[in-house]
């Protein structure tokens, strides 16, 4: 009973305190982008005027249409979208099918072709760079959004075929059988029946190559000139160039480059972080 | 149904794109890098075969200051491991008190918060954060009184690389939190309890029950730290492209300037392929001195069976 007591009048002392900590790394985490949004909205007047982190005085909407069309923000914004989203179909269902012939269908190179695929994810991008671009020159690809769109595809296989491999071997084989003795044949047992139990294994392999694809930045410098083909990453690098001493804008442009993301996560928090965990455990 | 199965035609066209596109895009390149490496060639010109030469001069000649770049991405290395992580378990740990249960979301989402946003954009934040005149961090200093301790973060050569590895860690600490929340919410509630009714204080139980059981998670976390420091690229180019005066160069931004700046496609390749050899020993490595370190006993063996069992 005493020691009851004297639990109770410890614990919340400590409790507190333990709130205090995590309230302000959780503050830590978030002041710089509530920084960055308050200036996106101010004027450079404002902020050489010594108003580093108070609000905005007025609010300069004008930053954000300057970094979306001088800018260019909004063309880069829809370059990643589109090679992100391309990137993250074509990842999907190649790994699909591929991890589908790998485990379950029977052939003499399947357990090589397998590990193959595995040791992709120990390589890092850095190291294809120089004969990427060589080959991609041969191509005819570079300074095109596919010059992005194969590499990523490349290293998204790997985890993905992982991944999915998991999944894959929990299905119980009586469903593909029960399927085939009502007559399907091998491209609607896998479409029909296989695809639609591997919806939770896809959504992880979603989030994990949008967040590699949607963020790299190498190869989108090295393989990619022309303004209109340039994704964010390397976009904002040269807004930033290009306006460094104008701060309103800049600020415009890094949010529009965040709010998108940002949002996604918000909603799909969960998801988002159930990807990251399924991709570190693999490790 | 074997029949099905062992469709010869379905098969190629199931695994053949995939392959064609992992292969000429992934595996070819990285063969090439090793070819690359033993090459003395400026892109354009005749490439002369050269054998180990490029990997002499990365270690023995150090023109450009390769060992320094290796040391500065170890220095990263050793603050990941023993700064990062350790915040992050300790803010694992915080959030999965039980007195938490109601914000532990909140927490975690906000935690996590900096890993989803890219890293040019974080780079191109802290660049702002950092500038001498209206960053907020010498705005910050000059309001609470220390405006002595103003300077110019990322141009002074004594600060640079603090500076640059600062928004490094900051950004993943929520992802390796995350990592060893998950790792936590799979120790077996009955274990929790157990010691609590045998009067461990949360401290203790996460000292003696949490941590040994989520060792492995541990590891694979301080792999990763050491892995990513090794590679560390986006963050550091943005900031400062290596400079003031090489104090942040890594073995990565030089990698890119040896390639694009000076044409050295041979000892660029070099240093590509050390960073994937590195990468490669490091990870087996690692894990080889925290398993000999933290050997399993046997006692906690048979926790762990039983933790795994009721997962």
């Amino acid at each position: 009973m005493k020691k009851m007591q004297k639990q109770k009048r410890h614990v919340p002392p400590a409790f507190l305190l333990m709130t205090i900590l995590l309230m302000a790394v959780a503050l830590v985490q978030v002041f710089p982008f509530y920084w960055m949004l308050t200036f996106s909205l101010k004027s450079n007047a404002d902020i050489y005027g010594g108003n580093i982190a108070g609000l905005p005085t007025t609010l300069h909407f004008e930053n954000y249409v300057k970094a979306l069309t001088t800018g260019k923000i909004g063309v880069y914004l829809k370059n990643s979208i589109l090679i992100t989203l391309s990137t993250i179909v074509v990842v999907a269902l190649l790994a699909c099918m591929a991890s589908y012939a790998l485990l379950r269908m029977e052939w003499k190179f399947q357990k090589v072709t397998f590990a193959l695929f595995l040791v992709g994810y120990m390589i890092p991008m850095h190291a294809t760079l120089l004969p990427l671009m060589k080959l991609l020159g041969k191509m005819g690809l570079l300074n095109s959004r596919l010059a992005l769109i194969f590499p990523y595809i490349a290293f998204g296989l790997p985890f993905a075929i992982y991944i999915l491999s998991g999944f894959m071997n929990a299905i119980p084989r009586e469903l593909e059988e029960a399927a085939c003795i009502d007559g399907c044949n091998i491209f609607q047992i896998f479409f029909r029946i296989v695809m639609p139990l591997l919806k939770p294994a896809i959504s992880t392999i979603v989030i994990f190559t949008f967040l590699s694809a949607w963020n790299e930045l190498m190869l989108a410098m090295t393989f990619i000139n022309d303004a209109s083909k340039k994704t964010l990453t390397y976009g904002i690098m040269s807004f930033e160039g290009q306006y460094a001493v104008d701060w309103g804008t800049v600020g415009a442009g890094l949010s529009i480059a965040t709010i998108p993301v940002l949002i996604f996560y918000l909603i799909f928090a969960e998801a988002f972080q159930k990807g990251i965990v399924a991709g570190a455990v693999k490790g | 149904m074997k029949k099905i199965l062992r469709d010869k035609r379905a098969i190629i066209l199931f695994v053949l794109p995939a392959l064609l596109v992992y292969v000429i895009f992934a595996i070819y390149p990285v063969i090439m890098s090793g070819y690359y490496s033993f090459l003395e060639w400026n892109g354009a010109g005749e490439a002369k075969w050269i054998g180990l030469d490029n990997y002499k001069s990365l270690f023995f000649e150090n023109t450009d200051g390769f060992t320094d770049a290796l040391l500065n991405s170890f220095v990263l290395a050793f603050l990941s491991v023993f700064v990062q992580l350790t915040l992050s378990l300790i803010l694992a740990l915080a959030i999965c008190h039980p007195r938490v249960k109601k914000q532990e979301k909140f927490y975690r989402t906000v935690y996590f918060l900096p890993a989803i946003v890219s890293t040019v954009i974080i780079a191109e934040l802290w660049k702002k954060i950092y500038h001498p005149s209206y960053g907020l961090l010498n705005g910050f200093l000059s309001q609470i009184g220390l405006g002595s301790w103003q300077r110019e973060w990322l141009g002074d050569p004594k600060t640079a690389l603090i500076a640059v590895f600062v928004p490094i860690i900051w950004q993943y600490i929520g992802n390796h939190m995350l990592m060893m929340y998950s790792a936590i919410k799979g120790v077996p509630g009955e274990l929790l309890e157990a010691a609590y009714i045998d009067g461990a204080s949360y401290l203790q139980t996460c000292f003696r029950v949490i941590i040994p059981l989520i060792k492995d998670m541990l590891i694979v976390c301080v792999t990763f730290a050491i892995v990513g420091s090794l590679k560390v690229f986006d963050l550091v180019y943005v900031m400062t492209n290596g400079g003031p005066l090489h104090a942040t160069e890594v073995p990565g931004t030089l990698m890119y300037s040896s390639i694009f700046m000076k044409n050295q496609y041979g000892y660029g390749s070099a240093i590509a392929v050390f960073i994937v050899l590195e990468c490669v020993i490091f990870t087996f490595a690692s894990r080889w001195v925290m398993y000999r370190m933290f050997g399993d006993d046997s006692n906690r063996q048979d926790v762990r069976r039983r933790g795994r069992k009721s997962k």
